[in-house]
């Protein structure tokens, strides 16, 4: 009888050596004489453990990790094969507490099946979605997404169900689906690690949305420095085709989608979905102004359903579990659960996903484990490079959409960077702002030249060049970028700057009771 | 503002929506109800609200980059930017409030630290919008400092010779970037990197002179600074008044502004309110301009008793004088018949209509003809039978509403560029395209335009290619039966559609004769047909054939056929090639038609001209101008008046037609230079540029615009003065005060220009499409909307018969010629401007299998020789023609392009088939035996001139380093 082994094949574990693991792996077996299978699964999503492998035991899978190739050999030896005992063993992963305490209903199958293996994905639930959406009318499939709650995944929490409804309700010969998927926040790989560790969630997903508003196309805009998802998509696009799931005629439903996987342009700005539908179309990633909205005219100027990847992948287990079992989930107007992104100065880095409502402090230190430096953790920027930096008064505020406007922050895609207390906020703050002029698309001239002047006037006041001048300039400043930009980019690198000097006036020399003002406008 | 500027036209910031639907709202207060998908700024303007902007203009779609123009709106987040936002139902916007001058104030700012202060010296003082901006916003500091970063060394791209791209005053509003797009459609411009480095760029970060930039000029029209700048304005500064005019150049008729500073131009700019153009223009009218003030012009009359003697200046009453006695000895000595004239396409209604009244009137025959003869006579003739009328059906704007367009042998990119960019725009939004054309043209494929048929036509063959789509229409069943029977006479229809059914003529029979694959046939036939709206555009490429009225008949068939007349967006529409060549026509030019075109022989219109002139006319037609050189070789034909145009070089087998001049006794020739025909002439009358004259000139879309002096005469008298002063010479007396006073006679006189005038024009908005009468008292944009202006449309039977020109083992290649777009007609005014830059000669275009078969390659140069004559010209190997063919152009003298074209010519109305000549092409050294005699005559004629002879007597060398100058003509401004 052959064990099952799972090394992941996911760019974060492949980054620390994955690949090098299952070579050793199957050389050492070789050697010994053992029948190992190996399974190149996605991640766990408990990056601090990659590369994890897991052993297929009769009494569960047995994680063991970070296992490097050098290890291997000491772990036959140990009879890892038998789930044995080693300094590297974990127990049962579904017993790891970072895992068993999160509420994985977008990531149910991430690191558990084999991402490209169709009858895996089925075992586990997968197309079950899709069955019952084939069975009912687009009006309903769009209910259900409206009841469900679920909110733009990308950002901007814009209500998934009603922007189907506007393409659904907007006649035209051709609509699109377009998956966002050139995630390039920092911080951020919620996106990477379904597509590469589930991606029919995702092409189901994609599916649903076309028979729910009539479009019969999708493209999944991938950022170009995801290879790894770019070529598991296309495989297990290819295989969907093949197995009737995409086509002219699904599952012999009558019903037509198929799609494509598009590798981005390599610019920030093509995440802005208005920048990535231009930049689909073979354009320069320029920002459309709105409206028309997308689902109005939008790829190639007909009605187009453009949504994160998590927002997509959401849904299968919506139209699978019902819009109630998914609303079920959350609090306030912040429904469904959120895979919430751990990084920077964190012991325990990776994906964590929960329902809304938790705090920022549960995250850091109930999963975060504190400080990867050991010193007390400081700042933490939420929601990625636009998002505020967040001082420790802040962390119990809980996790959700319409609390975190509150205090001028806000969620995004749920990814988190945490900094101990050597962070230079004035530093920080200059770097948004030089974010924000390198990948500026021009268009728009509080972007375009606001950027540039903001990084320039951070640098007089962090070598107190008229302190005080500067400083008021830069609320002003704000205030334009924030009041006048064409898209997000402008329009929220305010809130990374206000909240440093809000929250960390000294850095920028100043007394340390700056008035505190929680609004990025004044 | 200083009252000395000029006043900017008034920009509505996005254009016009045409819903039905409307939706109400409140600006500041104002109720405003505005068609559904007006943009906020476009209301608040309509309603006298200025809200800031700098990104959005009228011309193009709203764009919301500048942040300027942002509004409040009751219950809306934010301050949305008011170009992009439109109107909708019960909002409630607000555009001047302290938090919105504060934003605006703050971009600004921004804006103004990447920006030279140096506005007391730039261009664009006094006609700068982000001057004016500033302006309005209140700017009054710039907090940031300016030792920051920024583009204030950035270099000047000054390649173009017309304007200059200075980057350090680029505001990178992208409006150049659109307007090459959407208005021009060239797509040249774009902006080259992102965020803060983003600039303009030409092409691959070119040059301007080196990237796709067509020089039309869109860009710097669009530039709201003075980043794009005319060199004009550079050198000249601002304008000090202004002049709407009408275009010289082809036959779109461009509205244009003239910008003055006293008597000097400043600058041509599109109007805005042109109907023709849109506010859109080309690099000719746009820009070259500059041959009216050229020093090659002749200002003084001049005599001569033979024309190798050296001309003499004298005033202008020893010429007339001189002139007039000139004519009445060779009418008593050869007869009345003796002495005719030509009318100019170039020239104003007016001036048209008087030469052929004076020929009609003064000389007493009927020997009037006009450069029409040679481009679009068979247009006339053939719509004319078909419909009833002499004219294209459409207007320019109706393109718009087109869902099928043909185009056949024409080049619109080249010739009507100004029209090309609609058509351009129109197929962009998803128009078909049928191009029937020998030649690869720009429309086949260019940047966002693809033809889904190219019809490759073998020159020669146009009746058989149409006669073969009209087949498959026929036996397809794709027939418009309910208009034919409604609309055409049925005896006539029904003996056609039995012609065209015949199987010799379907797709498969002719494919060996026109050269194109039956299946494309086909498929283009079935497309046109099936199309809502199909409209067909030709040119010369049609006319300029032994069959050219049969075609253009070919072409009306296939209109009424399909029931594509009587409508927006369908129609048959001749594209003219000179500003007044539809006109020219309308006026009576044509030795057989008095002007609305009915017939000489006519006794009731006959009567009423003798009785409005006062005398007897003949009821004969006279001669045509071929007729008139074979009389001048047989003896019988002996003077002629010819008014600004260039027969010796515009018209074919030139040597027959320099022998015919060299054999008159008096030849008197008007133009604004010393031009080909006028060394063969004994008076020469100084002509007057279209800048020095008032007038109208008729385009394409029979729209009569006006033409308005903005100078002086140079020479002392304008073209019609001088005409009017050769008729009192004469002894028949022409006195009017004003050009107005020649349009009411013509209006008195036409009834289908009964309600045209001066002042109508004006009240019209400054043009009007005939007929314009009773009927019709706005004017006639769409003609045959009811019934035909013959009554029921006339098929006509369309046999093709084989041009006598073919290739045989002698001549085995077939020459055809066109137009290129900076170069215009036969370049008299276009070699003198700084546009030699982009052509300075013509070249031979030939397929790379034929110039390899003869060991040519690019740069080469070949003797091109037919059985009227050879010339030598530079070849270019590529693929633009097909093997077999070869392609050149004749805008420059020496090329000697009509030296090689021959006699043939339509047979109905002797239109010369300029497009196939059976000729060889061989390698060669050296010019041509007739080129070296054209050089010899030519730089004897110019030392003939008196500003030689007056350098010659000084000492000056001139004279004989001017013989040494191969082609003193071919010198640039």
């Amino acid at each position: 009888m052959n064990t099952r082994i799972f090394v992941p094949r996911d760019t974060a574990a492949i980054a620390v050596g994955a690949d090098d693991v299952a070579s050793a792996i199957t050389a050492q077996a070789q050697a010994l004489g053992l029948d190992v299978q190996i399974v190149r699964n996605g991640s766990r999503g408990l990056l601090w453990l990659e590369t994890l492998v897991e052993i297929d035991t009769p009494a569960g899978r047995i994680a063991y990790g970070p296992v490097q190739a050098d290890d291997v050999p000491g772990l036959f030896e140990a009879g890892w094969l038998d789930g044995s005992p080693h300094p590297l063993r974990h127990g049962p992963t579904d017993e790891i507490p970072y895992l068993k305490n999160q509420e994985r209903l977008t990531f149910a199958r991430v690191g558990i099946i084999d991402p490209l293996s169709l009858a895996d994905y089925q075992a586990h639930g997968g197309y079950a979605g899709l069955r019952n959406a084939l069975a009912m009318a687009p009006e309903a499939i769009v209910g259900e997404v409206v009841d469900s709650g679920l909110r733009g995944r990308g950002g901007a929490a814009f209500p998934t169900g009603i922007k189907w409804k506007t393409v659904l309700a907007t006649p035209a010969l051709q609509k699109y689906v377009v998956c966002n998927a050139d995630e390039g926040d920092s911080g951020t790989f919620s996106d990477r690690l379904l597509m590469e560790g589930d991606p029919y969630t995702l092409i189901e997903g994609m599916t649903i949305a076309g028979i729910a508003v009539g479009a019969n196309y999708g493209y999944v805009y991938v950022r170009s420095e995801y290879p790894y998802a770019v070529d598991v998509l296309a495989r297990a696009i290819e295989q969907a085709r093949r197995t009737g799931w995409l086509g002219s005629d699904i599952q012999g439903s009558g019903r037509a989608f198929d799609m494509e996987v598009r590798t981005a342009a390599g610019a920030y700005i093509c995440g802005e979905e208005t920048s990535l539908l231009e930049s689909l179309e073979g354009k320069r990633g320029l920002v459309r102004a709105k409206p028309p909205l997308p689902a109005i005219q939008g790829l190639f100027g007909q009605p187009t359903v453009i949504n994160n990847v998590i927002s997509l992948a959401s849904v299968p287990i919506i139209l699978d579990k019902g819009a109630a079992y998914y609303r079920d989930y959350g609090m306030g107007r912040s429904r469904g659960t959120l895979p919430f992104q751990l990084a920077g100065n964190l012991k325990r880095g990776g994906l964590v996903e929960k329902a809304f409502g938790l705090t920022l402090r549960q995250l850091l230190f109930d999963f975060g484990g504190g400080s990867a430096s050991g010193r007390p953790l400081r700042a933490v920027q939420v929601g990625g490079p636009l998002g505020a930096y967040l001082p420790e008064s802040q962390w119990d505020v809980p996790l959700d959409y319409e609390a975190y406007m509150g205090i001028s922050a806000m969620l995004g895609h749920g990814g988190l960077v945490a900094f101990d207390d050597t962070v230079d906020m004035a530093g920080m703050a200059q770097y948004a702002m030089e974010f924000c002029a390198v990948e500026s698309c021009g268009k728009c001239t509080p972007c375009r030249v606001g950027a540039v002047r903001g990084v320039e006037v951070i640098q007089k006041i962090r070598r107190d060049d008229q302190r005080e001048h500067q400083v008021h300039l830069l609320r002003d400043l704000c205030d334009t970028m924030f009041s006048g930009s064409l898209c997000a980019l402008g329009g929220m690198t305010p809130y990374p700057v206000l909240s440093a000097l809000n929250h960390f006036p000294q850095d920028f020399g100043l007394p340390a009771t700056q008035p505190a003002s929680d609004e990025a406008t004044a | 503002m200083l009252e000395t500027i000029l006043k900017r036209e008034r920009d509505l910031g996005t254009p016009a929506k045409t819903s039905a639907n409307t939706v109400r709202a409140t600006i500041d207060g104002t109720p405003i109800e505005v068609p559904e998908g007006t943009s906020v700024m476009r209301a608040a303007a309509e309603a006298g609200i200025n809200i800031p902007k700098l990104c959005a203009t009228d011309s193009l779609e709203a764009f919301g980059s500048c942040r300027l123009c942002l509004v409040q709106i009751e219950n809306r987040r934010g301050y949305p930017a008011s170009c992009t936002t439109p109107v909708e139902e019960g909002m409630v916007i607000w555009t001047e409030t302290p938090k919105l001058h504060e934003l605006r104030r703050n971009v600004m700012e921004l804006y103004i630290s990447d920006h030279p202060l140096d506005c007391l010296t730039c261009p664009a003082n006094g006609d700068c919008e982000l001057q004016d901006m500033a302006g309005v916003v209140g700017l009054r500091s710039v907090r940031y400092g300016f030792d920051g970063a920024n583009h204030l060394s950035d270099a000047t791209d000054a390649s173009n010779p017309y304007f200059a791209y200075d980057s350090s005053k680029c505001i990178v509003c992208s409006r150049c970037v659109r307007a090459c797009e959407e208005v021009q459609g060239t797509f040249a411009l774009t902006i080259d990197g992102r965020g803060f480095e983003s600039r303009i760029a030409a092409g691959q970060k070119q040059d301007f002179m080196d990237s796709e930039c067509v020089s039309c000029g869109a860009c710097v029209q669009a530039c709201p600074t003075s980043s794009l700048m005319e060199k004009s304005v550079i050198m000249m500064g601002q304008a000090e008044h202004a002049v709407i005019t009408t275009c010289a150049y082809c036959g779109v008729g461009c509205g244009f502004k003239a910008e003055m500073k006293g008597q000097e131009v400043v600058r041509m700019t599109p109007w805005k309110d042109g109907k023709a153009n849109r506010g859109h223009a080309c690099v000719k009218g746009r820009f070259a301009w500059g041959y009216a003030t050229h020093r090659d012009r002749v200002l003084k009359p001049m005599i001569r008793k033979s024309i190798a003697d050296p001309w003499r200046e004298v005033s202008w009453d020893e010429a007339l004088n001189h002139a007039a006695s000139e004519i009445k000895r060779i009418q008593a000595k050869y007869g009345t018949g003796s002495v005719g004239g030509i009318t100019s396409s170039r020239c104003t209604n007016e001036e048209t209509y008087l030469v052929q009244k004076l020929v009609r009137a003064a000389f007493g025959n009927n020997n009037v003809d006009t450069c029409a003869r040679v481009c679009h006579s068979p247009t006339g003739y053939g719509l004319k039978t078909t419909l009833g009328e002499s004219a294209g059906t459409q207007t320019f704007d109706s393109v718009m509403h087109a869902d099928v367009v043909i185009v056949m042998g024409a080049n619109p990119s080249a010739a009507h560029p100004v029209f090309a960019s609609r058509l351009k725009r129109r197929l962009r939004q998803g128009a078909k395209l049928i191009v029937i054309d020998p030649r690869v043209t720009e429309l086949v494929s260019s940047p966002h335009i693809k033809a889904d048929f190219h019809l490759p036509v073998r020159p020669g063959t146009n009746t058989a290619i149409l006669t073969a789509m009209a087949h498959v229409i026929a036996t397809e069943r794709l027939i418009d039966e309910a208009f034919v029977a409604e609309r055409c006479e049925t005896k006539a229809f029904e003996q056609w559609r039995e012609f065209v059914s015949q199987e010799q003529h379907s797709p498969e029979a002719t494919e060996s004769i026109t050269g194109c694959r039956a299946a494309d046939v086909r498929g283009a036939a079935r497309l046109f047909a099936r199309q809502p709206n199909g409209a067909i555009y030709y040119g010369l490429g049609v006319t300029e054939h032994s069959q050219g009225s049969t075609t253009v008949m070919a072409i009306a068939n296939l209109a009424m056929a399909t029931g594509n007349l009587g409508r927006e967006g369908v129609g048959v529409n001749p594209l003219r090639g000179q500003n007044n060549v539809q006109g020219s026509c309308d006026m009576g030019s044509f030795p057989h038609e008095l002007p609305g075109y009915r017939h000489i022989s006519d006794d009731l219109v006959r009567g009423r001209f003798e009785r409005a002139w006062g005398v007897t006319l003949q009821p004969e037609p006279g001669l045509r101008i071929p007729n008139m050189f074979d009389a001048a070789l047989g003896g019988t034909f002996m003077g002629l008046y010819c008014q600004g145009e260039d027969i010796v070089q515009s018209d074919p087998d030139t040597q027959h037609v320099a022998a015919a001049l060299a054999a008159m006794e008096c030849v008197i020739v008007q133009d604004i230079f010393l031009n080909e025909t006028a060394k063969y002439a004994h008076v020469f009358l100084p002509g007057s540029s279209f800048l020095e004259k008032d007038g109208t000139f008729t385009n394409a879309e029979r729209r009569i615009s006006r033409v308005r002096q903005v100078m002086r005469p140079k020479a002392g008298k304008a073209d019609w003065e001088a005409t009017c002063a050769l008729s009192n010479a004469l002894g028949y007396p022409m006195n009017y005060a004003h050009p107005r006073d020649v349009m009411d006679e013509i209006a008195s006189l036409t009834p289908t220009f009964a309600g045209v005038s001066f002042k109508r024009i004006d009240e019209l908005g400054g043009s009007v499409q005939w007929p314009c009468n009773d009927d019709a008292p706005e004017g006639t944009p769409i003609m045959h909307m009811d019934q035909f202006v013959r009554g029921k449309g006339k098929f006509m039977i369309t046999k093709y018969v084989p041009t006598s020109e073919r290739s045989t083992r002698r001549f085995p290649l077939l020459l055809t010629t066109g137009r290129i777009l900076s170069q215009y007609n036969v370049g008299a005014q276009t070699r003198r401007t700084a546009n030699v830059a982009w052509h300075s000669e013509d070249v031979l275009e030939i397929h790379p299998s034929d110039a390899e078969e003869r060991g040519i390659k690019t740069g080469d140069k070949v003797a091109i020789q037919s059985r009227a004559g050879e010339t030598a010209l530079t070849a270019e190997v590529t693929e633009r023609v097909q093997p077999g063919v070869v392609y050149t152009t004749f805008h420059f003298p020496e090329s000697g392009a009509n030296v090689v074209t021959t006699d043939s010519s339509d047979w109905a109305t002797n239109c010369p088939e300029y497009k196939v000549t059976a000729v060889q092409v061989r390698l060669v050294t050296e010019p041509s035996r007739w080129q070296e005699k054209w050089t010899r005559f030519s730089t004897l004629q110019e030392q003939l001139l008196p500003r030689a002879q007056a350098r010659a007597q000084a000492g000056d060398q001139a004279p004989s380093k001017a013989a040494a100058t191969p082609s003193p003509v071919n010198e640039p401004a």
